[in-house]
């Protein structure tokens, strides 16, 4: 993802001058060494490479491929080109729709809290004091553990006898009666929701506390001496200095929102009657339980370019807010 | 005059303060979860869904564990875990750092190119990827086995770990290898005997990152393993919940086991996952 915030390189000096000068002048005075040196980065190169290539690259045109076709699983048969009818069955499905706005809905509930809360945790943090590693350490247990381990804790919680219920009725009397969270869209889509703002305020907090790290202290003080409150020198100095920052986390967890699956499939497993389906979990089931794998592949494809595109209209938006910084 | 000085030091006190409450009631948000699911891994299934809920197991019971691991074959599916796990780690991060090697201390034609569509692998969202990879592990006759799971952990490990490793190498100094040039060392030596045992912190942060992205994953486990004997952790966990009606006591002493090393791990070796992050990240 860091491509997308500009060239790694560019910031990178030494590594743009990785290549050693000495080394091609030095071939240049012994011809004899230069095709030998042009073929050894290759052998480093080709093992590792060919692999990427055949397991991720090939797949994805793949992914391209068979989108277009009535693809059939059975060895032998032969699978139909179907144009983009895939496509056109996608928009008119209702389900596929419902993916899609539950989708956006997880990625609306759980994107703003992560960065609000994963901010203001590093902000705390951001102190020399003592703890300081046992908090940064429990805050980022969730994001370490297993997707599947949380997913099945927070279907506990949230059973219909369950802890959440029990807080909310029986404690506090928030609700009139126990809500059995998982049985209808909405409720279910909290529950998920939940789980992913728990799971990945970790995460963001640990970014900007790196980048709070590099946001120079004379020009707080500096700031502070002009009489600047804690406000203004979070506008003036603090929040320019973690602008990318802000950027990388906003957009790899819209790309993570969408990305969701795990969790969906094993709290709800897109139900009742596929109400909480999120576009990766549709896909699945229309590969993995349908067999159409055509069709599932057109959803992944929709996704992906769906991704890039949000991606890209994020970066501009960020670089254009970060040029009026 | 003094009453001010005392305002400011209530201040300067009342800073720390609130920020340590604050900080404490999140960081209780974050942990009680995995007290709860510890607690309820002592509790047998009578016990496991009562209004009020029990918090401190009673009467308190170890038969979970014993029965995962005895009846429910856990010990299998958690050396199934580390051998794809380990395997994995040592497949990527050979693979990755000679890449990186050639990527940092060589200039060759189609370089940028090439580093760049390795870069796309960072960009495509491996669940996009599942349906021909599936078909394509079907192809070599990888389904139902472990090999299947770790060919292609490898190959989604790659385009990080080279662009974590590459960074870093590229920052040593170049007169260290022009030096071992110089005495005759050829790249390999170079490679393994100057610019690996170098980077040491980012192969740490490489390793752990790989290594529990393999012991976590479970989508692509899902798919391609059929026989219970080739279950990872992850899947016979979730497979838990279906096959037992969810008996949560199990599912929760199953996932303690799977979690704990993870938790071990992190706690150990915590600075290398910041750093991990960071040069991944804002750094980049």
């Amino acid at each position: 993802m860091t491509v997308l915030l500009g060239t790694p390189r560019s910031r990178n000096p030494v590594a743009e001058g990785a290549t050693p000068p000495g080394r091609s002048g030095r071939s240049r005075l012994r011809p004899g060494r230069r095709r030998k040196s042009a073929l050894t980065p290759l052998l480093f190169l080709a093992p590792g490479f060919l692999l990427f290539l055949g397991l991720i690259i090939y797949p994805m045109t793949q992914a391209f491929h068979m989108s277009f076709y009535d693809w059939n699983v059975i060895a032998g048969a032969t699978s139909h080109f179907i144009g983009w009818d895939n496509y056109i069955k996608a928009f008119h499905d209702p389900v596929f729709s419902r993916a899609v706005v539950n989708s956006a809905a997880y990625m609306a509930i759980t994107v703003p809290p992560q960065i609000v809360l994963g901010l203001g945790v590093a902000i705390l943090l951001n102190h020399k004091a003592p703890g300081r590693t046992l908090y940064r350490a429990l805050f980022y247990l969730p994001v370490v553990t297993s997707w599947v381990v949380v997913s099945l804790l927070f279907q506990y919680l949230f059973a219909d006898s369950g802890v959440v219920n029990w807080v909310l009725h029986d404690v506090s009397h928030v609700t009139s009666g126990n809500i059995s969270w998982l049985s209808s869209r909405w409720t279910g889509m909290v529950a998920i929701s939940a789980l992913g703002i728990w799971k990945g305020v970790g995460w963001s907090m640990m970014i900007f506390l790196a980048a709070l790290q590099g946001v120079r202290k004379e020009l707080v003080e500096a700031a502070e001496c002009d009489g600047a409150g804690p406000w203004q020198r979070f506008r003036a100095v603090t929040l320019p200095a973690i602008w990318p920052a802000g950027a990388f986390v906003t957009i790899m967890l819209v790309i993570g929102g969408f990305n969701v699956f795990t969790s969906v499939l094993l709290i709800t497993n897109g139900g009742p009657a596929d109400e909480t389906q999120v576009l990766l979990t549709y896909m699945y089931t229309q590969a993995f339980t349908n067999l159409d794998f055509g069709y599932g592949s057109a959803i992944a494809v929709l996704l992906t370019i769906g991704v890039f595109v949000l991606s890209a209209i994020q970066l501009r938006a960020y670089r254009a807010e970060g040029d009026d910084q | 005059m003094s009453t001010m000085k005392n305002y400011a030091y209530k201040k300067r006190l009342a800073g720390p303060a609130l920020r340590y409450t604050v900080l404490t009631v999140g960081a209780v948000v974050m942990v009680l979860p995995f007290l709860y699911l510890l607690s309820t891994s002592f509790k047998s299934q009578a016990y496991v869904l009562t209004i009020p809920p029990q918090f401190i197991p009673h009467p308190a019971t170890v038969s979970n564990y014993t029965e995962v691991w005895t009846q429910d074959n856990l010990g299998r599916f958690l050396v199934n875990s580390l051998i794809v796990a380990l395997t994995t780690t040592v497949l990527s991060l050979l693979l990755s750092t000679m890449m990186a090697y050639a990527f940092a201390r060589f200039s060759f034609f189609g370089r940028e190119l090439l580093f760049k569509v390795l870069l796309l692998g960072l960009m495509i969202p491996a669940m996009m990827l599942i349906i021909p990879q599936f078909i394509l592990a079907k192809y070599f006759g990888l389904i139902d086995s472990l090999p299947g799971l770790v060919v292609f952990y490898v190959g989604a490990s790659l385009s990080l770990n080279t662009f974590l490793l590459r960074g870093f190498f590229a920052a040593i100094p170049s007169e260290l290898e022009q030096a071992m040039e110089v005495d005759g060392a050829n790249a390999w030596t170079r490679y393994w005997r100057l610019i690996l045992p170098l980077s040491k912190p980012v192969l740490a942060t490489a390793t752990i990152f790989t290594f529990l992205a393999s012991w976590d994953e479970f989508a692509w486990a899902l798919t391609i393993i059929n026989s219970p004997t080739n279950r990872t952790l992850p899947l016979a966990i979730a497979l838990f919940q279906g096959q037992n009606s969810t008996l949560w006591g199990l599912v929760f002493a199953a996932s303690a086991i799977a979690i704990v090393p993870v938790i071990v791990v992190f706690v150990v070796f915590q600075r290398y996952f910041v750093q991990g992050l960071t040069s991944g990240a804002v750094k980049g």
